[in-house]
């Protein structure tokens, strides 16, 4: 039982709290940063292998395209069928194997990442479909290879998509992180639980909530600024077009 | 220049497309494919750029045949031959000037080169100013613009248009086909058009063919078509409507093209036959840079009398089809 009369309880609470989110900040961040580095690549071949595509015979062969996209379809389905808590403890051989130990923070690394890459991918699938076809034969047209394509026409219309699904998959990163308690990894999880469970202190559960509450809004806010500044489709002026162009007639 | 030999091309099975097309487009011309939507124009056009792949048959431009190309060696055909689209096709998240670049950067021109060879594009077009604006902030006909400024960058020999102003308004229209008509001219540009306008014909080609259902009906240069008796496109370029039932009157539609469009043949059958002649309809335009055109006359009494005149303006080279007699 705890007691929020004695002194110590508030300068431990704080002290408590700071390493708490510094850890989940430092894996989700970490988590994040690997899985747009896998999932990003992993989004765009899984859809430019789709039949039709703008990938659908790498390497000239048509049957392997269509090999690659089953085979990457089927992974992906996989990864974000399994809960998140079975993934973990089956994951442990291999977390062992990558950094040497299951136990801790560091290590709830892996898990978080792997779970989060399959859901980026079909974050980053979405966005690319929504690209206009027109812009692939356009491409095409000017005889671009796939490699400009993608930098020059796929990540540049798909980009505010992309920043409105990374906010999402950070929080569904923070959200898993909450749950790597249970394998030793630290976070606010780890406070909701030892504190909050273990010892029916409401001041943490209430901390952790309002604190996690804070980094999602602050998150979305960011994400939401950052896709309006990468996003000029909208034609916020097309009716201010039509006026230079009648302006320019006139002259 | 672009030589279209015997394609034919079916889709799933069932829809044929294009039946045993066959299509020559000369160096230097504006060529413009007509024909209702469904007609297969724009897999004509593709297939030209191999965006679309023919069943069978040979697409040759330039003397090389493209429907023979893959990987590297088609995209080096591409960069041959540019490509403007109904709705433009701009990444709309990139400006102007990137757009072009992008064209640029597909060709491998060194980064340092790009920034200046787009500009001049840009400048080519009349959109220098807007060099930093985003599609989104363009007029349709800015747009467009920056679609011919796109296709053009790689200095191609020829530019493919498909439907280029058919998103745009009869303004606009005019002045895109102005500056296809004054690049093609300038940059001694093959153009290869399609389109469902007659009046898109009118203005900047010197050929045409017109499609339906996949088949090529009839082609060659519009003042030939012109001249050719009961040409579909000369009847669809100078519409004269139904023709009217006139008792005790003959009715004939003529067909100028060129010189004789501006002799006075009318008055000359007036004077020379004393025939009351009256004009019940008539048009006339500039096509491919000549005088062009079509009138329908009532020709008064017998018979023999609506024969004669028929006689007598075939006589002055003029084009006559007999619509009714008296």
């Amino acid at each position: 039982m705890i007691d929020i009369t004695s002194p110590d309880f508030w300068s431990d609470l704080g002290g408590v709290l700071l390493k708490g989110t510094l850890e989940t900040l430092w894996m989700t961040s970490v988590a994040l940063v690997f899985t747009i580095l896998i999932g990003l690549p992993l989004g765009i071949v899984l859809v430019g292998t789709e039949r039709g595509r703008f990938l659908e015979a790498p390497f000239g062969s048509r049957a392997f395209g269509t090999a690659v996209n089953r085979v990457l379809g089927f992974v992906v389905n996989l990864g974000r069928s399994v809960p998140f808590i079975v993934l973990m403890i089956a994951l442990i051989p291999f977390t062992r194997f990558l950094v040497g130990s299951f136990v801790g923070t560091g290590p709830a690394i892996v898990p978080l990442t792997i779970v989060a890459i399959p859901f980026f991918a079909r974050v980053v699938e979405i966005a690319v479909k929504e690209v206009d076809g027109g812009l692939f034969e356009a491409a095409e047209s000017l005889g671009a290879s796939r490699w400009l394509l993608v930098r020059r026409v796929i990540l540049p219309q798909a980009a505010p998509s992309i920043v409105l699904g990374t906010a999402t998959t950070i929080t569904s990163i923070i959200n898993f992180s909450a749950m790597v308690g249970v394998v030793g990894g630290g976070g606010l999880g780890n406070v909701a639980l030892t504190y909050g469970l273990q010892r029916y202190s409401w001041v943490h559960i209430v901390a952790v909530i309002v604190i996690l509450f804070a980094i999602v809004q602050l998150v979305q806010a960011g994400a939401n600024g950052l896709a309006r500044r990468v996003d000029h489709s909208s034609g916020r002026s097309r009716a201010h077009a039509r006026e230079i162009d009648e302006a320019e007639r006139v002259i | 220049m672009i030589t279209i030999d015997r394609v034919t091309r079916t889709f799933d099975g069932a829809v044929r497309a294009l039946d045993d097309v066959s299509i020559h487009v000369r160096r230097g011309e504006v060529f413009g494919v007509v024909g209702q939507s469904g007609a297969g124009k724009s897999t004509l056009l593709r297939t030209v750029n191999a965006l679309e792949r023919p069943d069978s048959g040979t697409v040759t431009v330039d003397g090389v045949e493209v429907t023979a190309l893959q990987g590297r060696r088609l995209l080096e055909a591409r960069h041959r031959i540019g490509m403007v689209f109904q709705h433009f096709n701009l990444v709309s998240n990139r400006t102007a000037v990137e757009n072009i670049e992008f064209a640029l950067e597909a060709v491998g021109r060194p980064r340092s080169a790009k920034r200046d060879e787009a500009l001049e594009m840009l400048d080519l077009v009349g959109l220098a100013h807007r060099a930093d604006a985003y599609p989104g902030e363009l007029s349709g006909g800015q747009r467009q613009r920056v679609g011919i400024a796109r296709a053009l960058a790689s200095k191609p020999d020829v530019l493919l248009s498909d439907e280029a102003t058919s998103a745009l308004d009869p303004d606009t229209t005019r002045q895109i086909l102005a500056l296809i008509r004054r690049l093609s001219r300038d940059l001694g540009l093959t153009v290869l058009l399609i389109t469902h306008e007659m009046d898109v014909v009118k203005q900047v080609c010197d050929s045409a063919a017109l499609l339906e259902q996949g088949r090529v009906v009839e082609q060659g240069p519009l003042l030939d078509l012109v001249r050719t008796k009961g040409s579909r496109l000369a009847h669809d370029l100078f519409p004269l409507g139904e023709a009217p039932e006139l008792p005790g009157y003959g009715v004939l539609d003529l067909t100028f093209a060129g010189g004789e469009a501006e002799r006075p043949t009318i008055a000359m059958l007036a004077r020379d036959l004393g025939i009351d002649v009256s004009i019940l309809g008539a048009t006339i335009e500039t096509i491919a840079g000549e005088q062009a055109g079509r009138t329908r006359l009532a020709i008064p009494g017998e018979p023999g009398v609506v024969e004669r005149a028929a006689r007598f303006l075939g006589e002055q080279g003029v084009g006559v089809e007999v619509v009714s007699r008296p």
